[in-house]
């Protein structure tokens, strides 16, 4: 099922109304989102007024050709770069608003963030990796980040790789290991840029089934992928394209 | 130019002035690397032996898979030998486990790579500080006025605050030196770090590098720049995993 009116005129107001109301509110709220970056060459345009929700328990997929605009709107959901204009709201809260260190707050307590590249840090272990973003968080006690960490890697299935460094592992295997990073603070929404862009089909397969696990338990993914075969696994999947969303699709027209 | 004082204690500095301290920093004794893999045994490195002294600048050129990779990684602990000894700073690395070749390097050795590797989710100052923290070299309340120090010693101290995304590879790269700095390491090392570069940052970059050899840094770094690794003090040349060549520039 296509929608038609991609460009929601929600207020302020009309959104405390409905969450007053007890309608669900999106966990990811894009309202009119322009992104216009300057170089010598002129500007590009690379958001165009970009309206999208994600609602806790979607799998969002977010598709189209290179260049359509899938990074920069994953720059934008995460606080990793600002908008020109427009708003975007996290887990209720005005990101478009917030200055790089408070966007890097509430990025903290509300994503987890996986890279194509997955950047490890080859300098640590494979447990020290996931404990990582729990030492800036501070929401586990010490001994508890230790156990944590290692459940993390059971869920994702590389445990018996704790002790080894990244570079030890296969491409798969560290993106697994960036995923259990990703979901160190258990955060509400996992965002993943191409995530199986540097894996061969049958290991982002395999990468793509664990995501299909995380929403069959509960957690909410926004999930960007150029990769048909991977978009078709989302519960919803919207395409862009020169920086517009051409389509949105939903499985089951729950959200569509 | 900014004066260079990168040491907690300049005075007692192990390495801050070249020859005051004649021990050697590296010794490598015939280290072999062989990988297992479903295709069957590679050896990387076929009994390396390396000595470097402290304070030097030493470049390390070859071809693709000649072993330049994995010899800076036996160095770093970030890969195991096969067989052979690993000596660095008088710690047997090779004898050591993961959890603690991961907290000696966290203190001993800035490690460079091509590709950053910043994590990308913090500002400029705050990877650096992050290194610190996993260092425990410098107390927490000093860390935050020495990160800005390093970025400034690099040029960078005007993007702090920025996210890696919002600078160049240049700049990324100057940070993740000013990273490796962070717990004043007794050697530096560097895989490729302006093979992803244009002509001008590696320069830029590679300048850096003759401050800080000039400094008194004990700097490994590989390249297949030969320019590059001409104007380093010393030039080792890895063919098939072996040395096959060895000379002193200038």
């Amino acid at each position: 099922m296509v929608e038609r009116n991609f460009h929601s005129n929600t207020s302020e107001a009309r959104r405390k109304a409905a969450a007053w109301a007890g309608e669900p509110q999106p966990l990811i709220d894009l309202r009119n989102v322009v992104k216009t970056y300057n170089s010598l060459a002129g500007s590009v345009t690379a958001l165009q007024g970009i309206a999208l929700q994600v609602y806790s328990g979607e799998f969002l997929v977010v598709t189209g050709k290179s260049g359509s605009g899938k990074t920069t709107l994953v720059n934008m959901v995460t606080g990793l770069d600002r908008s020109t204009s427009g708003e975007i709201w996290v887990a209720g809260a005005p990101l478009h608003r917030f200055s790089t260190e408070k966007a890097a707050k509430l990025r903290g307590k509300t994503m987890g963030v996986v890279f194509q590249s997955f950047e490890l840090l080859p300098t640590l272990t494979v447990l020290q990796n996931v404990m990582l973003p729990m030492d800036f968080a501070r929401r586990y006690l010490l001994r508890e980040q230790r156990q944590r960490a290692m459940q993390l890697l059971e869920q994702v299935d590389i445990a018996e790789h704790a002790r080894k460094y990244p570079t030890a592992l296969s491409g798969g295997q560290q993106q697994r290991l960036a995923i259990a990073r990703a979901m160190a603070n258990d955060p509400a929404i996992l965002v993943a840029d191409e995530p199986t862009g540097s894996l061969d089909s049958a290991t982002a397969t395999a990468v793509i089934d664990l995501f299909v696990d995380l929403v069959r338990q509960g957690r909410t993914i926004l999930l960007v992928t150029h990769d048909k075969d991977v978009a078709k696994r989302g519960s919803r999947i919207v395409t862009l394209s020169d920086g517009e969303i051409v389509s949105s699709e939903a499985k089951g027209g729950t959200h569509a | 130019m900014l004066e260079v004082n990168l040491h907690r204690n300049p005075d007692k500095s192990r390495n801050g002035q070249k020859g005051e301290f004649n021990g050697r920093l590296v010794h490598l004794r015939e280290v072999v690397k062989t990988y297992q893999s479903s295709a069957g045994t590679f050896t990387a490195l076929k009994g390396i032996d390396l000595q470097v002294e402290s304070g030097a600048f030493v470049s390390i050129i070859g071809k693709s898979g000649s072993g330049k990779s994995t010899l800076i990684n036996v160095i770093t602990g970030i890969d195991r030998p096969t067989s052979g000894e690993v000596i660095v700073d008088h710690v047997h690395i090779h004898a050591l486990n993961e959890e603690r070749i991961a907290i000696w390097r966290g203190r001993s050795i800035g490690v460079i790579f091509q590709f950053f590797q910043l994590l990308p989710t913090l500002t400029a100052v705050e990877n650096i500080l992050l290194a610190m923290d996993y260092g425990g070299q410098y107390p927490a309340a000093e860390r935050p006025e020495r990160a800005l120090y390093l970025l400034e010693l690099v040029g960078m101290a005007d993007r702090a605050h920025r996210l890696p995304n919002s600078l160049s590879g240049g700049q990324q790269q100057c940070v993740a030196i000013a990273r490796a700095l962070a717990n004043d390491p007794v050697l530096l090392t560097a895989d490729e770090p302006t093979g992803n570069l244009d002509s001008k940052s590696a320069e830029m970059v590679f300048h850096l590098f003759e401050n800080l050899a000039q400094a008194g840094k004990t700097i490994l770094m590989v390249t297949h720049d030969n320019e590059l690794a001409a104007r380093a003090q010393r030039t080792i040349r890895l063919a098939d995993g072996r040395i096959v060549d060895e000379f002193t520039n200038r």
